[in-house]
């Protein structure tokens, strides 16, 4: 079968490559309809995410048509139409029965990898290097998924394969740092980076009942779309003085709840920027977190920061001080998909939720190295490139 | 100790920060957990553990255990005690041998045959065999075969055995 393949930093391939098969009781296999482009797969494709070797298929965030079941998979039969969570996860282990899926202790083929990178390892995930797991990832015609009674979710017919694609990834990781960052009736949210992630991030504020959300960006098309879809103010970075307009749109006091969806390649007009990145270059640090460091100086004493952005190792400049003495929680996460993408889905059936408008480009797989340059460089106003492997 | 360990393994493994310790931080890993006084139990030999989330009434006998585990327990002794609060029942192992030590460990090690590499993938397979039935399997590689992949194929080769388990 065809698929899009790392080939080294900055290039993919199409390949060919042998089919997937069942490995496992609890398996299955999708042909994939609807595949998309994350930001977390710039990462990985600019080489900051170093556990990927040459010919790894990568791409996470899918949708797809059921064509063989496991002889333990209960819940699926070839024909659904299913949305299926980029993190893979058992559903038993202590931390799936604790609604904390991606930190599931039983899909990681490679623990031990990422538990000497953090401590302990997180789940697995489709496509997304060796250390969470190798598994190969979305962006071909078909894909093998392991526990699949607990990560494929049957698609409402009502909804369409370009509004309910992102159920798989951006949505329940926008939603997640809203509920997990705490939201309630009321609050003033602020949110950096406007992306799919970022979003959907604003959008769940809203539908928690955040009183006022304001969404951080330099992408104009992409600030009006917060606009338009989740009734947001925005904040242009390359404009004006973040840390100042929002004390101003705030009385003074700061956003309750600080939504951090940009990552470790974080982009800033200052001196800070080239700072950062040499020091990035040299290996000095993994990671560039401005946006991280301008969420926890804005957020209001007390208030709470979510790092939905991935990250994968260490930082510099991090501002230990305003943290502690401001009072402030911070919390972090991949995606608990799982627990919400239920939800998500008929939310999305219902109107509450709008996704459809992500997807900006849709192209057959073949041209998915294209698809991913315009979304790397954000050109024609691109958010997210969906492939669609039959086409 | 065992967090010098894991800082080296990312340097070794090429992952995250490669470059920060570079060959060195490979011969601490390599090295590390190999000093230790015969006889003396920690930090080389001790006993490695998972919490499996399976209440302890529930929870296999110590003669019924899986059988990655069982297949061993001439090699190593097998402990099972109830987990705090709801977190279910911890599953533990202790070689009966001492490890390698020395450039023995080393080799040993490098050439995945130190047995607490046995013991780690023996204890995280029981665990998922409790709690799901299986254990899942790796996808069929696409990789092509370059030099830096055969440093990497040989830090995940390990990887299954080694962690701080
Ligand atoms: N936690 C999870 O499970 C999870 C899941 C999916 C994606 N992610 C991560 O979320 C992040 C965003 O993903 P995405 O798909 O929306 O990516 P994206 O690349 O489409 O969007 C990132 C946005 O951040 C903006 N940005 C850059 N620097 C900024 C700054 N200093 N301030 C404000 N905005 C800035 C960019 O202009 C861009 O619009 C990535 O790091 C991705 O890896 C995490
Ligand atoms: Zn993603
Ligand atoms: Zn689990």
């Amino acid at each position: 079968m065809k698929a899009v393949c790392w080939e080294g930093v900055n290039k993919l391939g199409i390949e060919q490559v042998p089919d997937p098969k069942i490995l496992n009781e609890q398996d299955m296999i999708v042909k994939v309809t609807a595949t998309v482009t994350c930001g977390s797969d710039l990462h990985l494709i600019g080489g900051y995410i170093p556990a990927m070797r040459s010919g790894d298929v990568i791409g996470h965030e899918f949708l797809g048509e059921v064509v063989e079941t496991g002889p333990r998979v209960t819940r699926h039969k070839a024909g659904d139409r299913v949305v299926v969570c980029s993190f893979i996860s058992c559903g038993r282990c202590w931390y799936c029965a604790h609604d904390e899926w991606s930190l599931c202790d039983n899909s990681n083929t490679n623990s031990g990898i990422a538990q000497a990178a953090w401590g302990y390892e997180t789940g697995g995930v489709f496509g997304y290097s060796h250390a969470m797991g190798g598994f190969r990832g979305s962006h071909a015609e078909y894909v093998r998924v392991p526990f699949a009674d607990y990560g494929a979710f049957t698609v409402p017919d009502g909804v369409d394969d370009e509004s309910a694609v992102f159920a798989s990834d951006a949505v329940p990781t926008g939603w997640m740092g809203a509920d997990l960052g705490g939201v309630k009736p009321g609050d003033v949210v602020a949110v950096w980076g406007s992306g799919g992630v970022g979003q959907m991030a604003a959008q769940a504020a809203k539908l928690l009942g955040a009183g006022k959300v304001i969404v951080i960006d330099q992408l104009p098309d992409r600030l009006s779309m917060a606009e338009r879809y989740a009734e947001a103010e925005t904040i242009n970075y390359a404009d004006t003085d973040v840390q100042a307009e929002l004390r101003e749109r705030t009385g003074g006091r700061g956003p309750d709840v600080c939504i951090e969806a940009v990552g470790m390649e974080a982009h800033s007009p200052g001196p800070q920027f080239w700072y950062d990145q040499a020091k990035q270059q040299l290996r000095l640090q993994s990671d560039r977190p401005t946006a991280v460091r301008e969420a926890i100086y804005a957020c209001r004493k007390g208030g709470s920061v979510f790092v939905l952005g991935v990250f994968g190792g260490l930082v510099d400049k991090f501002p230990l001080g305003a943290l502690m003495n401001k009072g402030l929680t911070m919390r972090g996460a991949q995606q608990h998909g799982q627990r919400y993408i239920p939800m998500l889905l008929g939310r999305i059936a219902a109107g509450e939720l709008q996704t459809r408008h992500l997807a900006t480009h849709v192209m057959p797989l073949d041209e998915a190295p294209r698809g991913y340059e315009m979304f790397k460089n954000k050109e024609d106003g691109c958010v997210r490139a969906v492939f669609r492997p039959g086409a | 100790m065992n967090r010098s360990v894991g800082g080296t393994l990312i340097a070794g493994a090429g992952l995250v920060g490669a470059g920060i310790a570079g060959a060195a931080g490979a011969v601490k890993w390599l090295t590390s957990k190999a000093e230790g006084v015969p006889g003396d139990r920690t930090p080389r030999n001790r006993w490695l553990m998972v919490t499996v989330n399976c209440p302890p009434g529930q929870f296999p006998a110590a003669g019924d255990l899986p059988e990655p585990v069982a297949k061993l327990t001439d090699r190593a002794e097998v402990t099972i005690r109830p987990a705090p609060g709801d977190r279910g029942t911890e599953l533990g192992m202790r070689l009966l041998e001492q490890p390698p030590a020395g450039v023995a460990g080393v080799t040993a090690r490098l050439s995945g045959a130190d047995p607490r590499q046995e013991i780690r993938s023996a204890l995280r397979d029981a665990k998922s065999l409790i709690e799901t039935g299986e254990v899942i399997k790796p996808d069929e590689p696409t990789t092509h075969p370059t030099p830096a992949g055969k440093l990497f194929d040989f830090a995940t080769r390990r990887a299954g055995g080694e962690g701080r388990l």
